[in-house]
């Protein structure tokens, strides 16, 4: 019965299992609606997780408390309660709120989150879609969400909400120079903006002739990693830079008069875009979902790429919330320091050295 | 469709995705969230009292100046890109020019520093 079964299937499993599984020519719709399905479970997943794993335990563990703990095991499903309680939340527009512009904030902040996965890579063929400009248009798309704040901000017609999104434009631009400069030195070294050929250059690199651990751009990026996590760190509007939200004061500031799932939409592009970047760092500066030996072009590394990268976006992820969780709130005049007269000036020196060692060496 | 244009079909497709997940996820939250309207609820927020004013007050100029810069500084480092991507060609040449390049853009955020304008008061 078997060798009848397997008759039709015979020319496709006498090849070798890559060919077989790429010879399969995917419509292009199909191969559309599967990438858009994933990155929709994606994104809300990664939001999830990153919210239990660092903002609920990692915290709680940090200050010595044990966090949620009844909701499912270890308050693993406090999350999903939280979002099925946000789900029964009344929808509220402020009398004097601008209606059209108040409920589209929420879908920019959203839509920036979820166009920065288009370019992520997760192994070899695991992409959404290989843009020849991928850094610089992650970079881009990121910058989106300042729209998004100042539309919240303004049209909430709130006092703090407008103090809240004036001080979130106000940084989140200041940053986003160090955070594209940081880039910069990564360019320069792999030659390329494309985040499938940064990756490619780092694990097929090599330090002064060894090619034991490939070039992992870490360790001669060390300022450019330095100034990108400080950046995201701004970016993301989380403590230490926390003043657009800063909830002593403004009362959430830019969100203050959202409800309901529209304040869980600012959760999720938070917490996505928090995952997203980690990703773009884990790309540039740890190699990615490459390890550097072996074939990375193997099939295998579609499927092990993605648990490959999982593990730097995590680690980087720890990094960014342990500042969080450790650093006193900065006040304004002192991050617009920050941002224009240390990190700017750095990430430029850093731009020149990396062209002189790239030139000379 | 060329595969360039279909790789941007994607991206605006994701607008779409991100479209339907906020208006799938309302509209599922519409039948089963309560709605039970009295003016007090619609009034603007402030800690509790009455909104005193416009919401839409004077906000400081400090913003409006920063944003300047921002827009400056952002616009020359559009232009470090293309040169990052090429400079193994470029060599010695690219790097003379783009290290004028960055020394003029370091010397107007000096003079922006020396103004005072990076000073937050």
């Amino acid at each position: 019965m078997s060798a009848a079964f397997a008759q039709p299937f015979a020319p496709l499993l006498a090849q070798p299992l890559p060919s077989a599984m790429f010879a399969l020519e995917v419509p292009y719709w199909v191969s559309s609606a599967i990438k858009l399905g994933l990155v929709a479970l994606i994104i809300p997943t990664a939001a999830l997780v990153l919210g239990y794993v660092f903002l609920l335990k990692m915290m709680s563990f940090m200050q010595s408390r044990l966090g949620p703990m009844e909701a499912g095991p270890y308050g693993t499903l406090q999350l999903l309660a939280d979002g099925i309680k946000f789900l029964q939340k009344e929808d509220i527009f402020p009398e004097k709120a601008d209606r059209t512009v108040f409920a589209l904030a929420p879908l920019v902040v959203l839509i920036s989150t979820f166009l920065i996965y288009v370019v992520i890579p997760a192994g070899p063929n695991a992409v959404v879609a290989q843009l020849d400009v991928g850094i610089f248009y992650a970079l881009a798309v990121s910058s989106l969400s300042v729209v998004g704040i100042l539309m919240a901000g303004w049209a909430s017609s709130n006092k703090y909400a407008l103090v809240g999104g004036l001080r979130a434009a106000g940084q989140l631009i200041a940053y986003e120079l160090p955070l594209v400069l940081a880039v910069m030195g990564v360019v320069i070294q792999a030659g390329t903006l494309d985040l499938q050929k940064i990756v490619t250059a780092q694990a097929q690199g090599e330090i002064f002739g060894w090619d034991g651990i490939g070039n992992p751009f870490i360790l001669t990026q060390f300022v450019g990693f330095f100034i990108f996590l400080v950046a995201v760190q701004a970016e993301l509007t989380q403590p230490p830079f926390d003043m657009p939200v800063a909830e002593s004061e403004i009362v959430g500031g830019y969100q203050v008069e959202y409800t309901g799932f529209r304040f869980l939409f600012f959760f999720m592009g938070e917490f996505g875009t928090a995952f997203a970047f980690a990703a773009l760092a884990a790309v540039m500066f740890l190699g990615g979902w490459a390890l550097p030996w072996g074939d990375i072009t193997h099939w295998g590394f579609n499927i092990a790429g993605p648990v490959i990268l999982l593990v730097k976006v995590l680690a980087v992820a720890t990094l960014i919330f342990w500042f969080r969780f450790t650093y006193p709130r900065l006040r304004e005049d002192q991050l617009q320091r920050l941002a224009w007269k240390f990190l700017i000036p750095l990430a430029l020196a850093n731009i020149v050295v990396t062209g002189i060692f790239k030139v000379v060496f | 469709m060329s595969e360039f244009l279909r790789d941007y079909l994607l991206v605006v497709l994701f607008i779409g995705l991100a479209g339907a997940l906020v208006f799938g996820m309302l509209g599922a939250g519409s039948l089963i969230r309560p709605t039970r309207s009295q003016p007090q609820k619609y009034l603007t927020y402030e800690s509790g009292v009455d909104p005193v004013g416009s919401g839409w007050s004077q906000s400081n100029i400090r913003y409006y100046v920063f944003a300047l810069l921002f827009v400056m500084f952002d616009v020359e480092a559009v232009f470090i890109f293309p040169w990052a991507t090429r400079l193994e060609a470029y060599g010695t040449f690219g790097l003379v020019e783009m290290a004028i390049f960055i020394f003029i853009l370091a010397l107007g955020l000096l003079y922006a520093w020396r103004k005072g304008v990076l000073r937050w008061i």
